[in-house]
C-alpha cells in the first residue's frame, strides 16, 4: 500500500461513515457545476441553433434591408424600417441586372393567421416570387411550389411551412388542394415545404406561409417589399456581388438607406450578443460555486476537530505538516470532485431529455473546466482547513479526546 | 544517545500565572537501557517522556538526542527523527480504527523518507506471528482485545526498527496478566534486539521489572537507581 491509496482509503473511509453529510455537501459544487455546465451547454445550443438556420438558408446569399441594420459587425439599433424606404419592383430589376447576381428574391412579410376550418395557426406570411425558393433554399415536400407563371397570374396559391401544415390538417399531406384564409384572403394550398427543423424560441422557416406578391394583395397591396434576398451567381465572391449590389442602390438611394449584408455577419453579430450574455449568466451561475466551496471548507474544519486525536498519532508516528496538509487537502478535493462529476451526470441527463427540442451540448472544454474547477474548489478552500490541521501541536493533538 | 541537561517545562495558565512541571531536569539515557520514569500522576512524568519523543519542546534547557540539539531541528527532521529513531507506545493504544491491524502496524512507514533494507510487510506478518496474533492481521482493531490492541501499538512501534521505545502506561489499560505479558513482551525486545526502552509508569510493581528506575515527584528527579538484577 503506498502513500497516497492509503492518504485515499483515509478520505473514502470518511465519506462512508458520514454518507449523508459528504452528499450534502457535495450538492453546494453540484448545483453550481450543473448550473455552469447547463448554462454553458444552452450558450453552446443556441450558438448552432442559430448557425444551422443560417446554413439551410444558404452562405451564399445576400440580403438587402431598408435602414442601417449591422454596421462595423455589430447591431445597429435606432435605424430600422420605420420610416425608411421600402424597395420596389424598379430596384428588382436593377438589382437584376448586377454582375454575378443568379436570383434576386424580393420579400414583403408579415405575420398573420393561417385559418383552415375552425383551426388557427399563426405564421410568417412571405409575399414574394418564385425567387424566394432558390433564394432561401425552399424545396417542396407535397405537392409543388408556385412558379413565375402563377406570380404573372396573379394566382392566390400558398405554399405552407411543413409546421403549420401539420398544425392545421393533422398531416402535412393533406394539406394540398385545400384551401386556407390568411387575412381574409383565400388561398389554395398548393405544395407543403420540406422541413428544415429548429425553431425553439424563434420563428422558423418551418412557421412560413410563400405567397407570390401579385396575388396577396391584401398583404402587398402596393407591391412594396421589405427586404430582397440575392443569391450569389457560381464564380463570383460574396462580397463582390455585396459591392456591386451596394453600388447599384446607392444609384437610386442614400447610403444609410439601406443595409447590404451576407447572413455570416449577422451570425456574428447574433453570436457576438449571445457569447457576452452568456458570459454574464455562467459568472452569475459561479457565484454557486463559491458558495458550495464555502460548504466544504465549513465541512472540512468539522471534519479536522473531529480528527484530532488520529492527527496527533499520524504526527507521533512520523507524519510531516506537510503530509497531513495533503491528506485532507485530498478529502476536500474528492469531496468537491465527486460534487462535480455528480453535477456533470446530471447535466447531461438533463440535455439528453431537452435534445429533442433544443440541441443543446456539453463540449469536451465544458467538461475540464467542471472537472478543473471542481478540483480548485476543493484545493481553495480545503488548504486552510488542512493547514489548520498540518498546524497542530502533536502534543496537544494526541491528548484531544 | 538521549541527554537532557537543565531541561524545564512551563506552561502559562493565564497572563501571569506560570506552571512549571518539570524543573531544571538532567537526564542521561544510554543505549540499550531499560528504564522505567515513575511518579504519581502530575509528577510531571509524561512531559518529560514528550519531551524525550519530541512531542513537546522545553521551555528551556538542551536536548541532545544522538548527538543532536533538538531545538535545532526542524519541524520536518523531528518527525524524520519520531518516525526512524522512536517507537510509542501509549496506554489507549492509540490505534487507528478505521485502518486494519496490518494498515495501522504499516502506518510509520507510509511515512518514511528512507528506503527500507527489508520488506515491511514482511516485517509486520513476521512481528504479528511473533506476538501471536497473525490471524488479526486484517481486522480492525476495535474487533481485537486489549491486550491484542497493545501488541499490534508495539508491532507498530518496532515496524521502523527504531532505537528507542518509549512507552507510556503501557499496561495501565490491561489486567495484571496481559500486562505482565506486554512487560515480558518489552524486556524480551531489550535483551534480545538491543532496543533503549522508557516506561514511563506510576505503578511501582512495573517499575521493579526495569533495569533503572527514574523517580520523579513534582517537576524533580528525586532518585535515579539502578536495580539490582
Amino acid at each position: 500500500m503506498n502513500y497516497f491509496t492509503f492518504l485515499f482509503k483515509s478520505a473514502l473511509f470518511n465519506f462512508s461513515r458520514n454518507k449523508g453529510r459528504t452528499f450534502l455537501t457535495s450538492l453546494g459544487i453540484l448545483i453550481g457545476v450543473m448550473s455552469v455546465v447547463l448554462l454553458t451547454a444552452a450558450g453552446l445550443g443556441l450558438r448552432k441553433y442559430i448557425q444551422q438556420q443560417f446554413e439551410s438558408i444558404g452562405t451564399d446569399t445576400i440580403r438587402i434591408l431598408p435602414g442601417t441594420v449591422i454596421r462595423n459587425g455589430q447591431f445597429r439599433g435606432g435605424g430600422g424600417s420605420l420610416g425608411s424606404i421600402r424597395f420596389d419592383e424598379r430596384d428588382v430589376l436593377a438589382i437584376r441586372r448586377v454582375t454575378g447576381v443568379a436570383n434576386v428574391a424580393p420579400v414583403f412579410t408579415k405575420s398573420a393567421n393561417i385559418v383552415y376550418g375552425g383551426k388557427k395557426q399563426f405564421g410568417d406570411v412571405y409575399a414574394s416570387t418564385d425567387d424566394i425558393f432558390v433564394g432561401i433554399n425552399v424545396k417542396a415536400q407535397y405537392g409543388r411550389l408556385f412558379e413565375k407563371s402563377d406570380v404573372q397570374k396573379r394566382a392566390k396559391v400558398a405554399v405552407l411551412g411543413s409546421n403549420i401544415a401539420k398544425n392545421l390538417f393533422g398531416d402535412a399531406s393533406n394539406a394540398v388542394g385545400n384551401t386556407v384564409k390568411a387575412e381574409s384572403q383565400v388561398f389554395k394550398v398548393i405544395g407543403v415545404a420540406e422541413s428544415k427543423g429548429g425553431g425553439f424560441g424563434g420563428p422558423s422557416l418551418d412557421d412560413y406561409v410563400y405567397v407570390p406578391y401579385r396575388g396577396a394583395q391584401v398583404f402587398n397591396p402596393d407591391r412594396k417589399f421589405s427586404a430582397i434576398i440575392v443569391k450569389v451567381k457560381k464564380g463570383f465572391t460574396v462580397p463582390f456581388v455585396k459591392d456591386e449590389v451596394s453600388k447599384a442602390l446607392q444609384r437610386r438611394y442614400k447610403e444609410d438607406d439601406f443595409s447590404v449584408f451576407e447572413p455570416t455577419e449577422v451570425l456574428n453579430a447574433l453570436e457576438s450578443i449571445f457569447a457576452t450574455l452568456n458570459v454574464a449568466l455562467v459568472a452569475i451561475a459561479a457565484i454557486s460555486l463559491v458558495v458550495g466551496g464555502i460548504g466544504i471548507m465549513n465541512i472540512m474544519y468539522v471534519t479536522v476537530t473531529e480528527k484530532i486525536k488520529e492527527i496527533g498519532i499520524r504526527r507521533a508516528l512520523g507524519a510531516r505538516k506537510s503530509d497531513i496538509l495533503y491528506q485532507f487537502l485530498i478529502e476536500s478535493v474528492i469531496l468537491s470532485l465527486f460534487g462535480g462529476i455528480l453535477g456533470l451526470v446530471l447535466s447531461e441527463l438533463i440535455i439528453l431529455g431537452v435534445q429533442q427540442f433544443f440541441p443543446a451540448y456539453i463540449d469536451l472544454g465544458s467538461v475540464i473546466i467542471a472537472l478543473g474547477i471542481s478540483t480548485l474548489i476543493g484545493v481553495v478552500f480545503g488548504v486552510f482547513p488542512a493547514k489548520t490541521a498540518a498546524d497542530l501541536v502533536p502534543i496537544d493533538a494526541i491528548r484531544n479526546e | 544517545m538521549i541527554k537532557l541537561s537543565n531541561v524545564r517545562k512551563e506552561y502559562v495558565l493565564a497572563d501571569d500565572v506560570i506552571s512549571t512541571v518539570l524543573h531544571d531536569i538532567d537526564l542521561t539515557i544510554k543505549h540499550g537501557e531499560f528504564s522505567a520514569i515513575i511518579g504519581p500522576s502530575g509528577s510531571g512524568k509524561s512531559t518529560l517522556m514528550h519531551l524525550i519523543g519530541l512531542l513537546d519542546k522545553p521551555s528551556s534547557g538542551k536536548i541532545i538526542i544522538q548527538d543532536r540539539d533538538v531545538s535545532r531541528l526542524s519541524d520536518n527532521q523531528t518527525s524524520t527523527l519520531r518516525n526512524e529513531f522512536v517507537g510509542f507506545v501509549f496506554q489507549q493504544f492509540n490505534l487507528i480504527n478505521k485502518l486494519t491491524v496490518l494498515e495501522n502496524i504499516l502506518l510509520p512507514t507510509i511515512y518514511a523518507r528512507r528506503a527500507f533494507s527489508y520488506d515491511p510487510r514482511k516485517k509486520a506478518m513476521y512481528l504479528l506471528e511473533r506476538f501471536g496474533i497473525a490471524n488479526k492481521a486484517s481486522v480492525y482493531p476495535n474487533r481485537i482485545s486489549g491486550g491484542q490492541q497493545q501488541r499490534v501499538a508495539i508491532a507498530r512501534a518496532l515496524i521502523m526498527e527504531p532505537s528507542l521505545i518509549l512507552a507510556d502506561e503501557p499496561t495501565g489499560n490491561l489486567d495484571t496478566k496481559t500486562g505482565d505479558e506486554i512487560m515480558k513482551l518489552l524486556k524480551e525486545l531489550n535483551e534480545k534486539e538491543k532496543i533503549t526502552i522508557v516506561i514511563v509508569t506510576h505503578e511501582p510493581d512495573i517499575a521493579r521489572r526495569t533495569k533503572r528506575q527514574i523517580k520523579i515527584v513534582d517537576g524533580h528527579i528525586v532518585t535515579s537507581l539502578k536495580s539490582k538484577k
